[in-house]
């Protein structure tokens, strides 16, 4: 007897097909994982049990859950069930909680409205309890609290009432490996004690991999394979499987390095903020974010930073391309200070380059590609005399027409405008190239296109770069040296796959135990 | 943590009383005209001028002339005018009784008006009470107040005879009396107030329905309206303040042609009358105050900033 069945549901959004004959069901105490990248319409498939779909939506097929369509049923039946009997957790933890509420009213809000029999004030401590904030007072507001805590207030109000189905939409996507590996413990965990069925949404197969009992694999708005998990794990059979799995699981191949003379050196930074005054007249105290931090890129290097976040990669980051001061230490470029009398030095600052993580923030929507690639000319004293040749080149050289030049950015998809980003690093032949999450934001398999993009333009212009990530997997493949962080220092670095294989630093060890792995296919 | 708020603001506040006080001495001062020629007329004897002066205080140092009018203000002494030779602080007094009861009247009428209809709007955006409500307010908007307030007393004075065209009956004649003589100033004021801040509403609780917190609400179980009601007005408190708070310090000062058209004495009438007579002591403890009333209502602004949003107390 399934709790929730899903039954050849299509839906449109104001005409546009988004979801094709999708069927699925969710057993009681069972974990059914739904995967598929970006647009795949796992997301809708989620909004569309929970009956909360855009206006303009039109579902055919049905939904039935405990035996109920819920597509038939009114909006006030809806709201019963919502919160009751089925909880939902969302992805962004730092959004998903009201910023004016405390945490304990906007649990105890969903006890008050579906189980009015009992105390909001119990049970809302009762249930704070349980998802692990056992410390944590009701009193306090979302933001302040961590984003892994906010996400178990999430999961809190999800489950204040005791509900049979959990729907789970990417609930680990914006947090830290190590957060994330004690998120997803929590929810089955909730699961199995409560017998509920456990709905998981994610593109990321690796996180499913060791806890769904089944995995439903979603391409274009259309379940394309479903199946137990160990059996679609050894022989994936639908083509968009297998390479979701390879995708998951690719490498980059670098080529050999070559040269050795240092090209960066970062010589015992500090960098600290100043907190806000506690009382009137006392010195304001200050954060640490980069505790005496010291190596060498040599040229032709390739070196990953790794870190989660707060651990002080951004400032380094910051400190590194000069847009700051440091207040300890020295960062020399080519034997050259970075920053040099409270500004950066111009004639360092030519010779770097960087790739933000967003691929739709970080260009202006108002201007062509050509303009929008050339920007860095503006750091040399003449710009050069074969513009248009550079933007050709720079175009093909990531696998962009030269033709796209007259495009505006939305024309482009999300790896297209990663793609034009790193264009945009390369246009002036930079000795440093900072790649900042740069893959961070994309679909595996773009990210797998991206990162092998980056192999072949290390063979064609011998690049220099410093590679940070919070995912240890795609630092693997890309990288000679890796770096690892945590609080403000550099706890462990060396040759790349030394420090995948004997990890030394306790923290390294469990960043690469909590890492979700793919297992090894059949194929 | 919000007492700490409180007293920064404070400081803040100070400060910038400070800041406007030596400004607005500083603008009046060098404005062109002698008080005391224009007194006495331009075939007044020097000798008569110099004593005149003498008795303004005009003959002192600029320096000592600010300390002193500082000094005053805040013991409560505005200077007398040089015009009805009158303390300042009581024309003030008199007139501040009319002018401030017409602005909170006619905020009180604008927040009635706004708040519902805005909420209205948003909950039904891009349906016909949507478009409905944002057509009225783009009128509301663009109708100049002084052609609303003629409308005004044609209809409801002239035709209707419900209220009296213009005067103001005195608080001696009782509270409903003095009130009725305000009402249709204060509509006037109001309408034009409440299209703005209507319009402010709806974008403000449209901004905070996409929120993400807003689809968990949903998820709880709660319905289109308890979700807005509960977790969207207090997010979209603070644009609505903001503006709330503007508006109130306009209709304290510019009330002007209202005050004209409906032949009020309030404030707005004597800095206009004052300013013509080159009344330069009225003219600056007017504008002083206020100045110090916008200052005093972003202070409550601000702090109502942080009641509201608890982030905003952390920061501090």
């Amino acid at each position: 007897m399934s709790l929730l069945e899903v039954k050849n549901l299509s839906l449109s959004i104001q005409g546009t097909p988004i979801l094709q004959d999708v069927s699925l069901t969710v057993a009681p105490g069972e974990v059914v994982a739904v995967t598929g990248e970006s647009g795949s319409g796992k997301s809708m498939t989620a909004l569309a049990i929970m009956q909360l779909l855009p206006d303009g939506s039109e579902t055919t097929g049905a939904v039935d859950f405990d035996s109920e369509d819920v597509t038939r049923s009114t909006e006030a039946r809806m709201c019963a069930l919502r919160g009751n009997n089925i909880g939902m957790v969302f992805q962004e933890p730092m959004t998903a909680l009201n910023p004016v509420q405390t945490i304990g009213a906007q649990v105890g809000e969903t006890v008050q409205l579906h189980r009015p029999d009992l105390d909001a004030e119990t049970r809302t401590v009762e249930v704070l309890e349980r998802v692990g904030l056992a410390g944590i007072s009701p009193r306090r507001y979302p933001h302040e609290l961590s984003g892994g805590q906010r996400q178990r207030v999430v999961i809190a109000i999800a489950i204040a009432c005791g509900p049979k189905l959990l729907i789970a939409d990417e609930p680990t996507t914006a947090l830290d490996v190590t957060t994330q590996a004690q998120i997803l413990d929590l929810l089955v965990q909730l699961a199995q004690e409560d017998g509920m069925g456990l709905l998981m949404i994610t593109h990321d197969l690796a996180v499913v991999a060791n806890m769904a009992h089944r995995i439903v694999v979603m391409q274009n708005g259309a379940v394309v394979e479903a199946g137990d998990t160990p059996a679609l794990l050894k022989a994936p059979k639908h083509p968009y499987t297998k390479a979701l799995f390879a995708a998951s699981a690719h490498q980059a191949t670098l080529p050999d390095q070559t040269a050795h003379q240092p090209l960066l050196q970062v010589r015992g930074v500090v960098r600290d903020y100043t907190l806000p005054r506690t009382r009137l007249f006392a010195p304001p105290g200050t954060h640490r974010a980069v505790d005496n931090v010291s190596f060498d890129i040599p040229r032709g290097g390739r070196v990953g930073l790794v870190g989660e976040s707060g651990c002080g990669k951004s400032t380094l980051t910051r400190a590194i391309l000069g847009l700051e001061p440091v207040q300890a230490g020295e960062i020399l470029l080519d034997g050259q200070p970075v920053f040099a009398s409270g500004a950066p030095n111009l004639s360092v600052r030519r010779k770097m380059q960087v790739v933000f993580q967003d691929p739709y923030g970080s260009f202006n929507p108002r201007h062509r590609v050509s303009r929008l690639i050339t920007e860095p000319f503006h750091l040399l004293e003449t710009p050069p005399a074969d513009r248009a040749a550079r933007i050709a080149e720079a175009l093909s050289a990531v696998g962009l027409s030269p033709d796209d030049a007259h495009k505006y950015p939305h024309q482009f998809s999300g790896g297209q405008r990663q793609r034009l980003a790193i264009a945009r690093a390369l246009i002036i032949r930079p000795e440093l190239i900072v790649f900042d999450e740069a893959v961070s934001a994309l679909d595996v398999s773009v990210r797998a296109q991206i990162l092998d993009l980056i192999a072949d333009l290390c063979g064609q212009y011998d690049l220099t770069y410093l590679f940070i990530s919070h995912d240890l997997s795609v630092v693997r493949g890309i990288t000679d040296q890796v770096m690892v962080m945590q609080h403000g220092m550099i706890v462990e670095q060396g040759d790349t796959n030394d420090v995948f294989d004997a990890p030394k630093h306790p923290y390294t060890q469990t960043l690469i135990e909590a890492a979700p792995k793919l297992p090894r296919t059949g194929s | 943590m919000m007492l700490r708020y409180a007293l920064k603001r404070l400081l803040s506040l100070l400060i910038s009383l400070a800041i406007a006080s030596l400004v607005i001495f500083t603008v009046i001062e060098v404005a062109p005209g002698d008080p005391a020629s224009f007194m006495l007329g331009i075939n007044a004897q020097e000798d008569t001028l110099a004593a005149l002066r003498t008795e303004l205080g005009l003959d002192q140092t600029k320096v000592q002339r600010y300390l002193a009018w500082v000094g005053g203000m805040v013991q409560g002494d505005f200077g007398t005018s040089y015009q009805y030779r009158t303390p300042v602080a009581e024309m003030i007094g008199d007139r501040l009784w009319v002018s401030l009861p017409l602005a909170l009247y006619a905020l009180i009428l604008s927040t009635l008006i706004a708040f519902p209809a805005g909420i209205y709007a948003a909950s039904r955006r891009g349906k016909a009470g949507d478009i409905g409500v944002m057509g009225a307010t783009q009128i509301g908007v663009a109708i100049p107040n002084f052609w609303f307030a003629m409308m005004l007393v044609l209809v409801f004075a002239i035709n209707l005879r419900w209220f009296s065209a213009g005067g103001f009956a005195g608080w001696d004649e009782g509270i409903f009396a003095a009130l009725k003589s305000l009402t249709l100033p204060a509509i006037a004021l109001a309408l034009p107030q409440a299209a703005i801040l209507a319009r402010v509403m709806r974008s403000a609780l449209l901004d905070v329905l996409g929120e993400d917190f807003m689809r968990t609400a949903r998820a709880k179980g709660l319905s289109r309206g308890q979700a807005l009601r509960r977790h969207g007005l207090r997010n979209a408190m603070i644009p609505v303040l903001t503006i709330l708070g503007l508006q109130f310090s306009f209709l304290l000062a510019g009330g002007i042609i209202i005050e004209q058209v409906f032949y009020l004495p309030g404030l707005g009438r004597l800095i206009f009358q004052s300013i013509s007579a080159r009344d330069l002591i009225v003219v600056e403890s007017v504008t002083m105050l206020l100045v110090f009333a916008v200052i005093v209502v972003n202070f409550a602004v601000d702090l109502a900033y942080a009641a509201v949003d608890p982030r905003l107390r952390a920061r501090t």
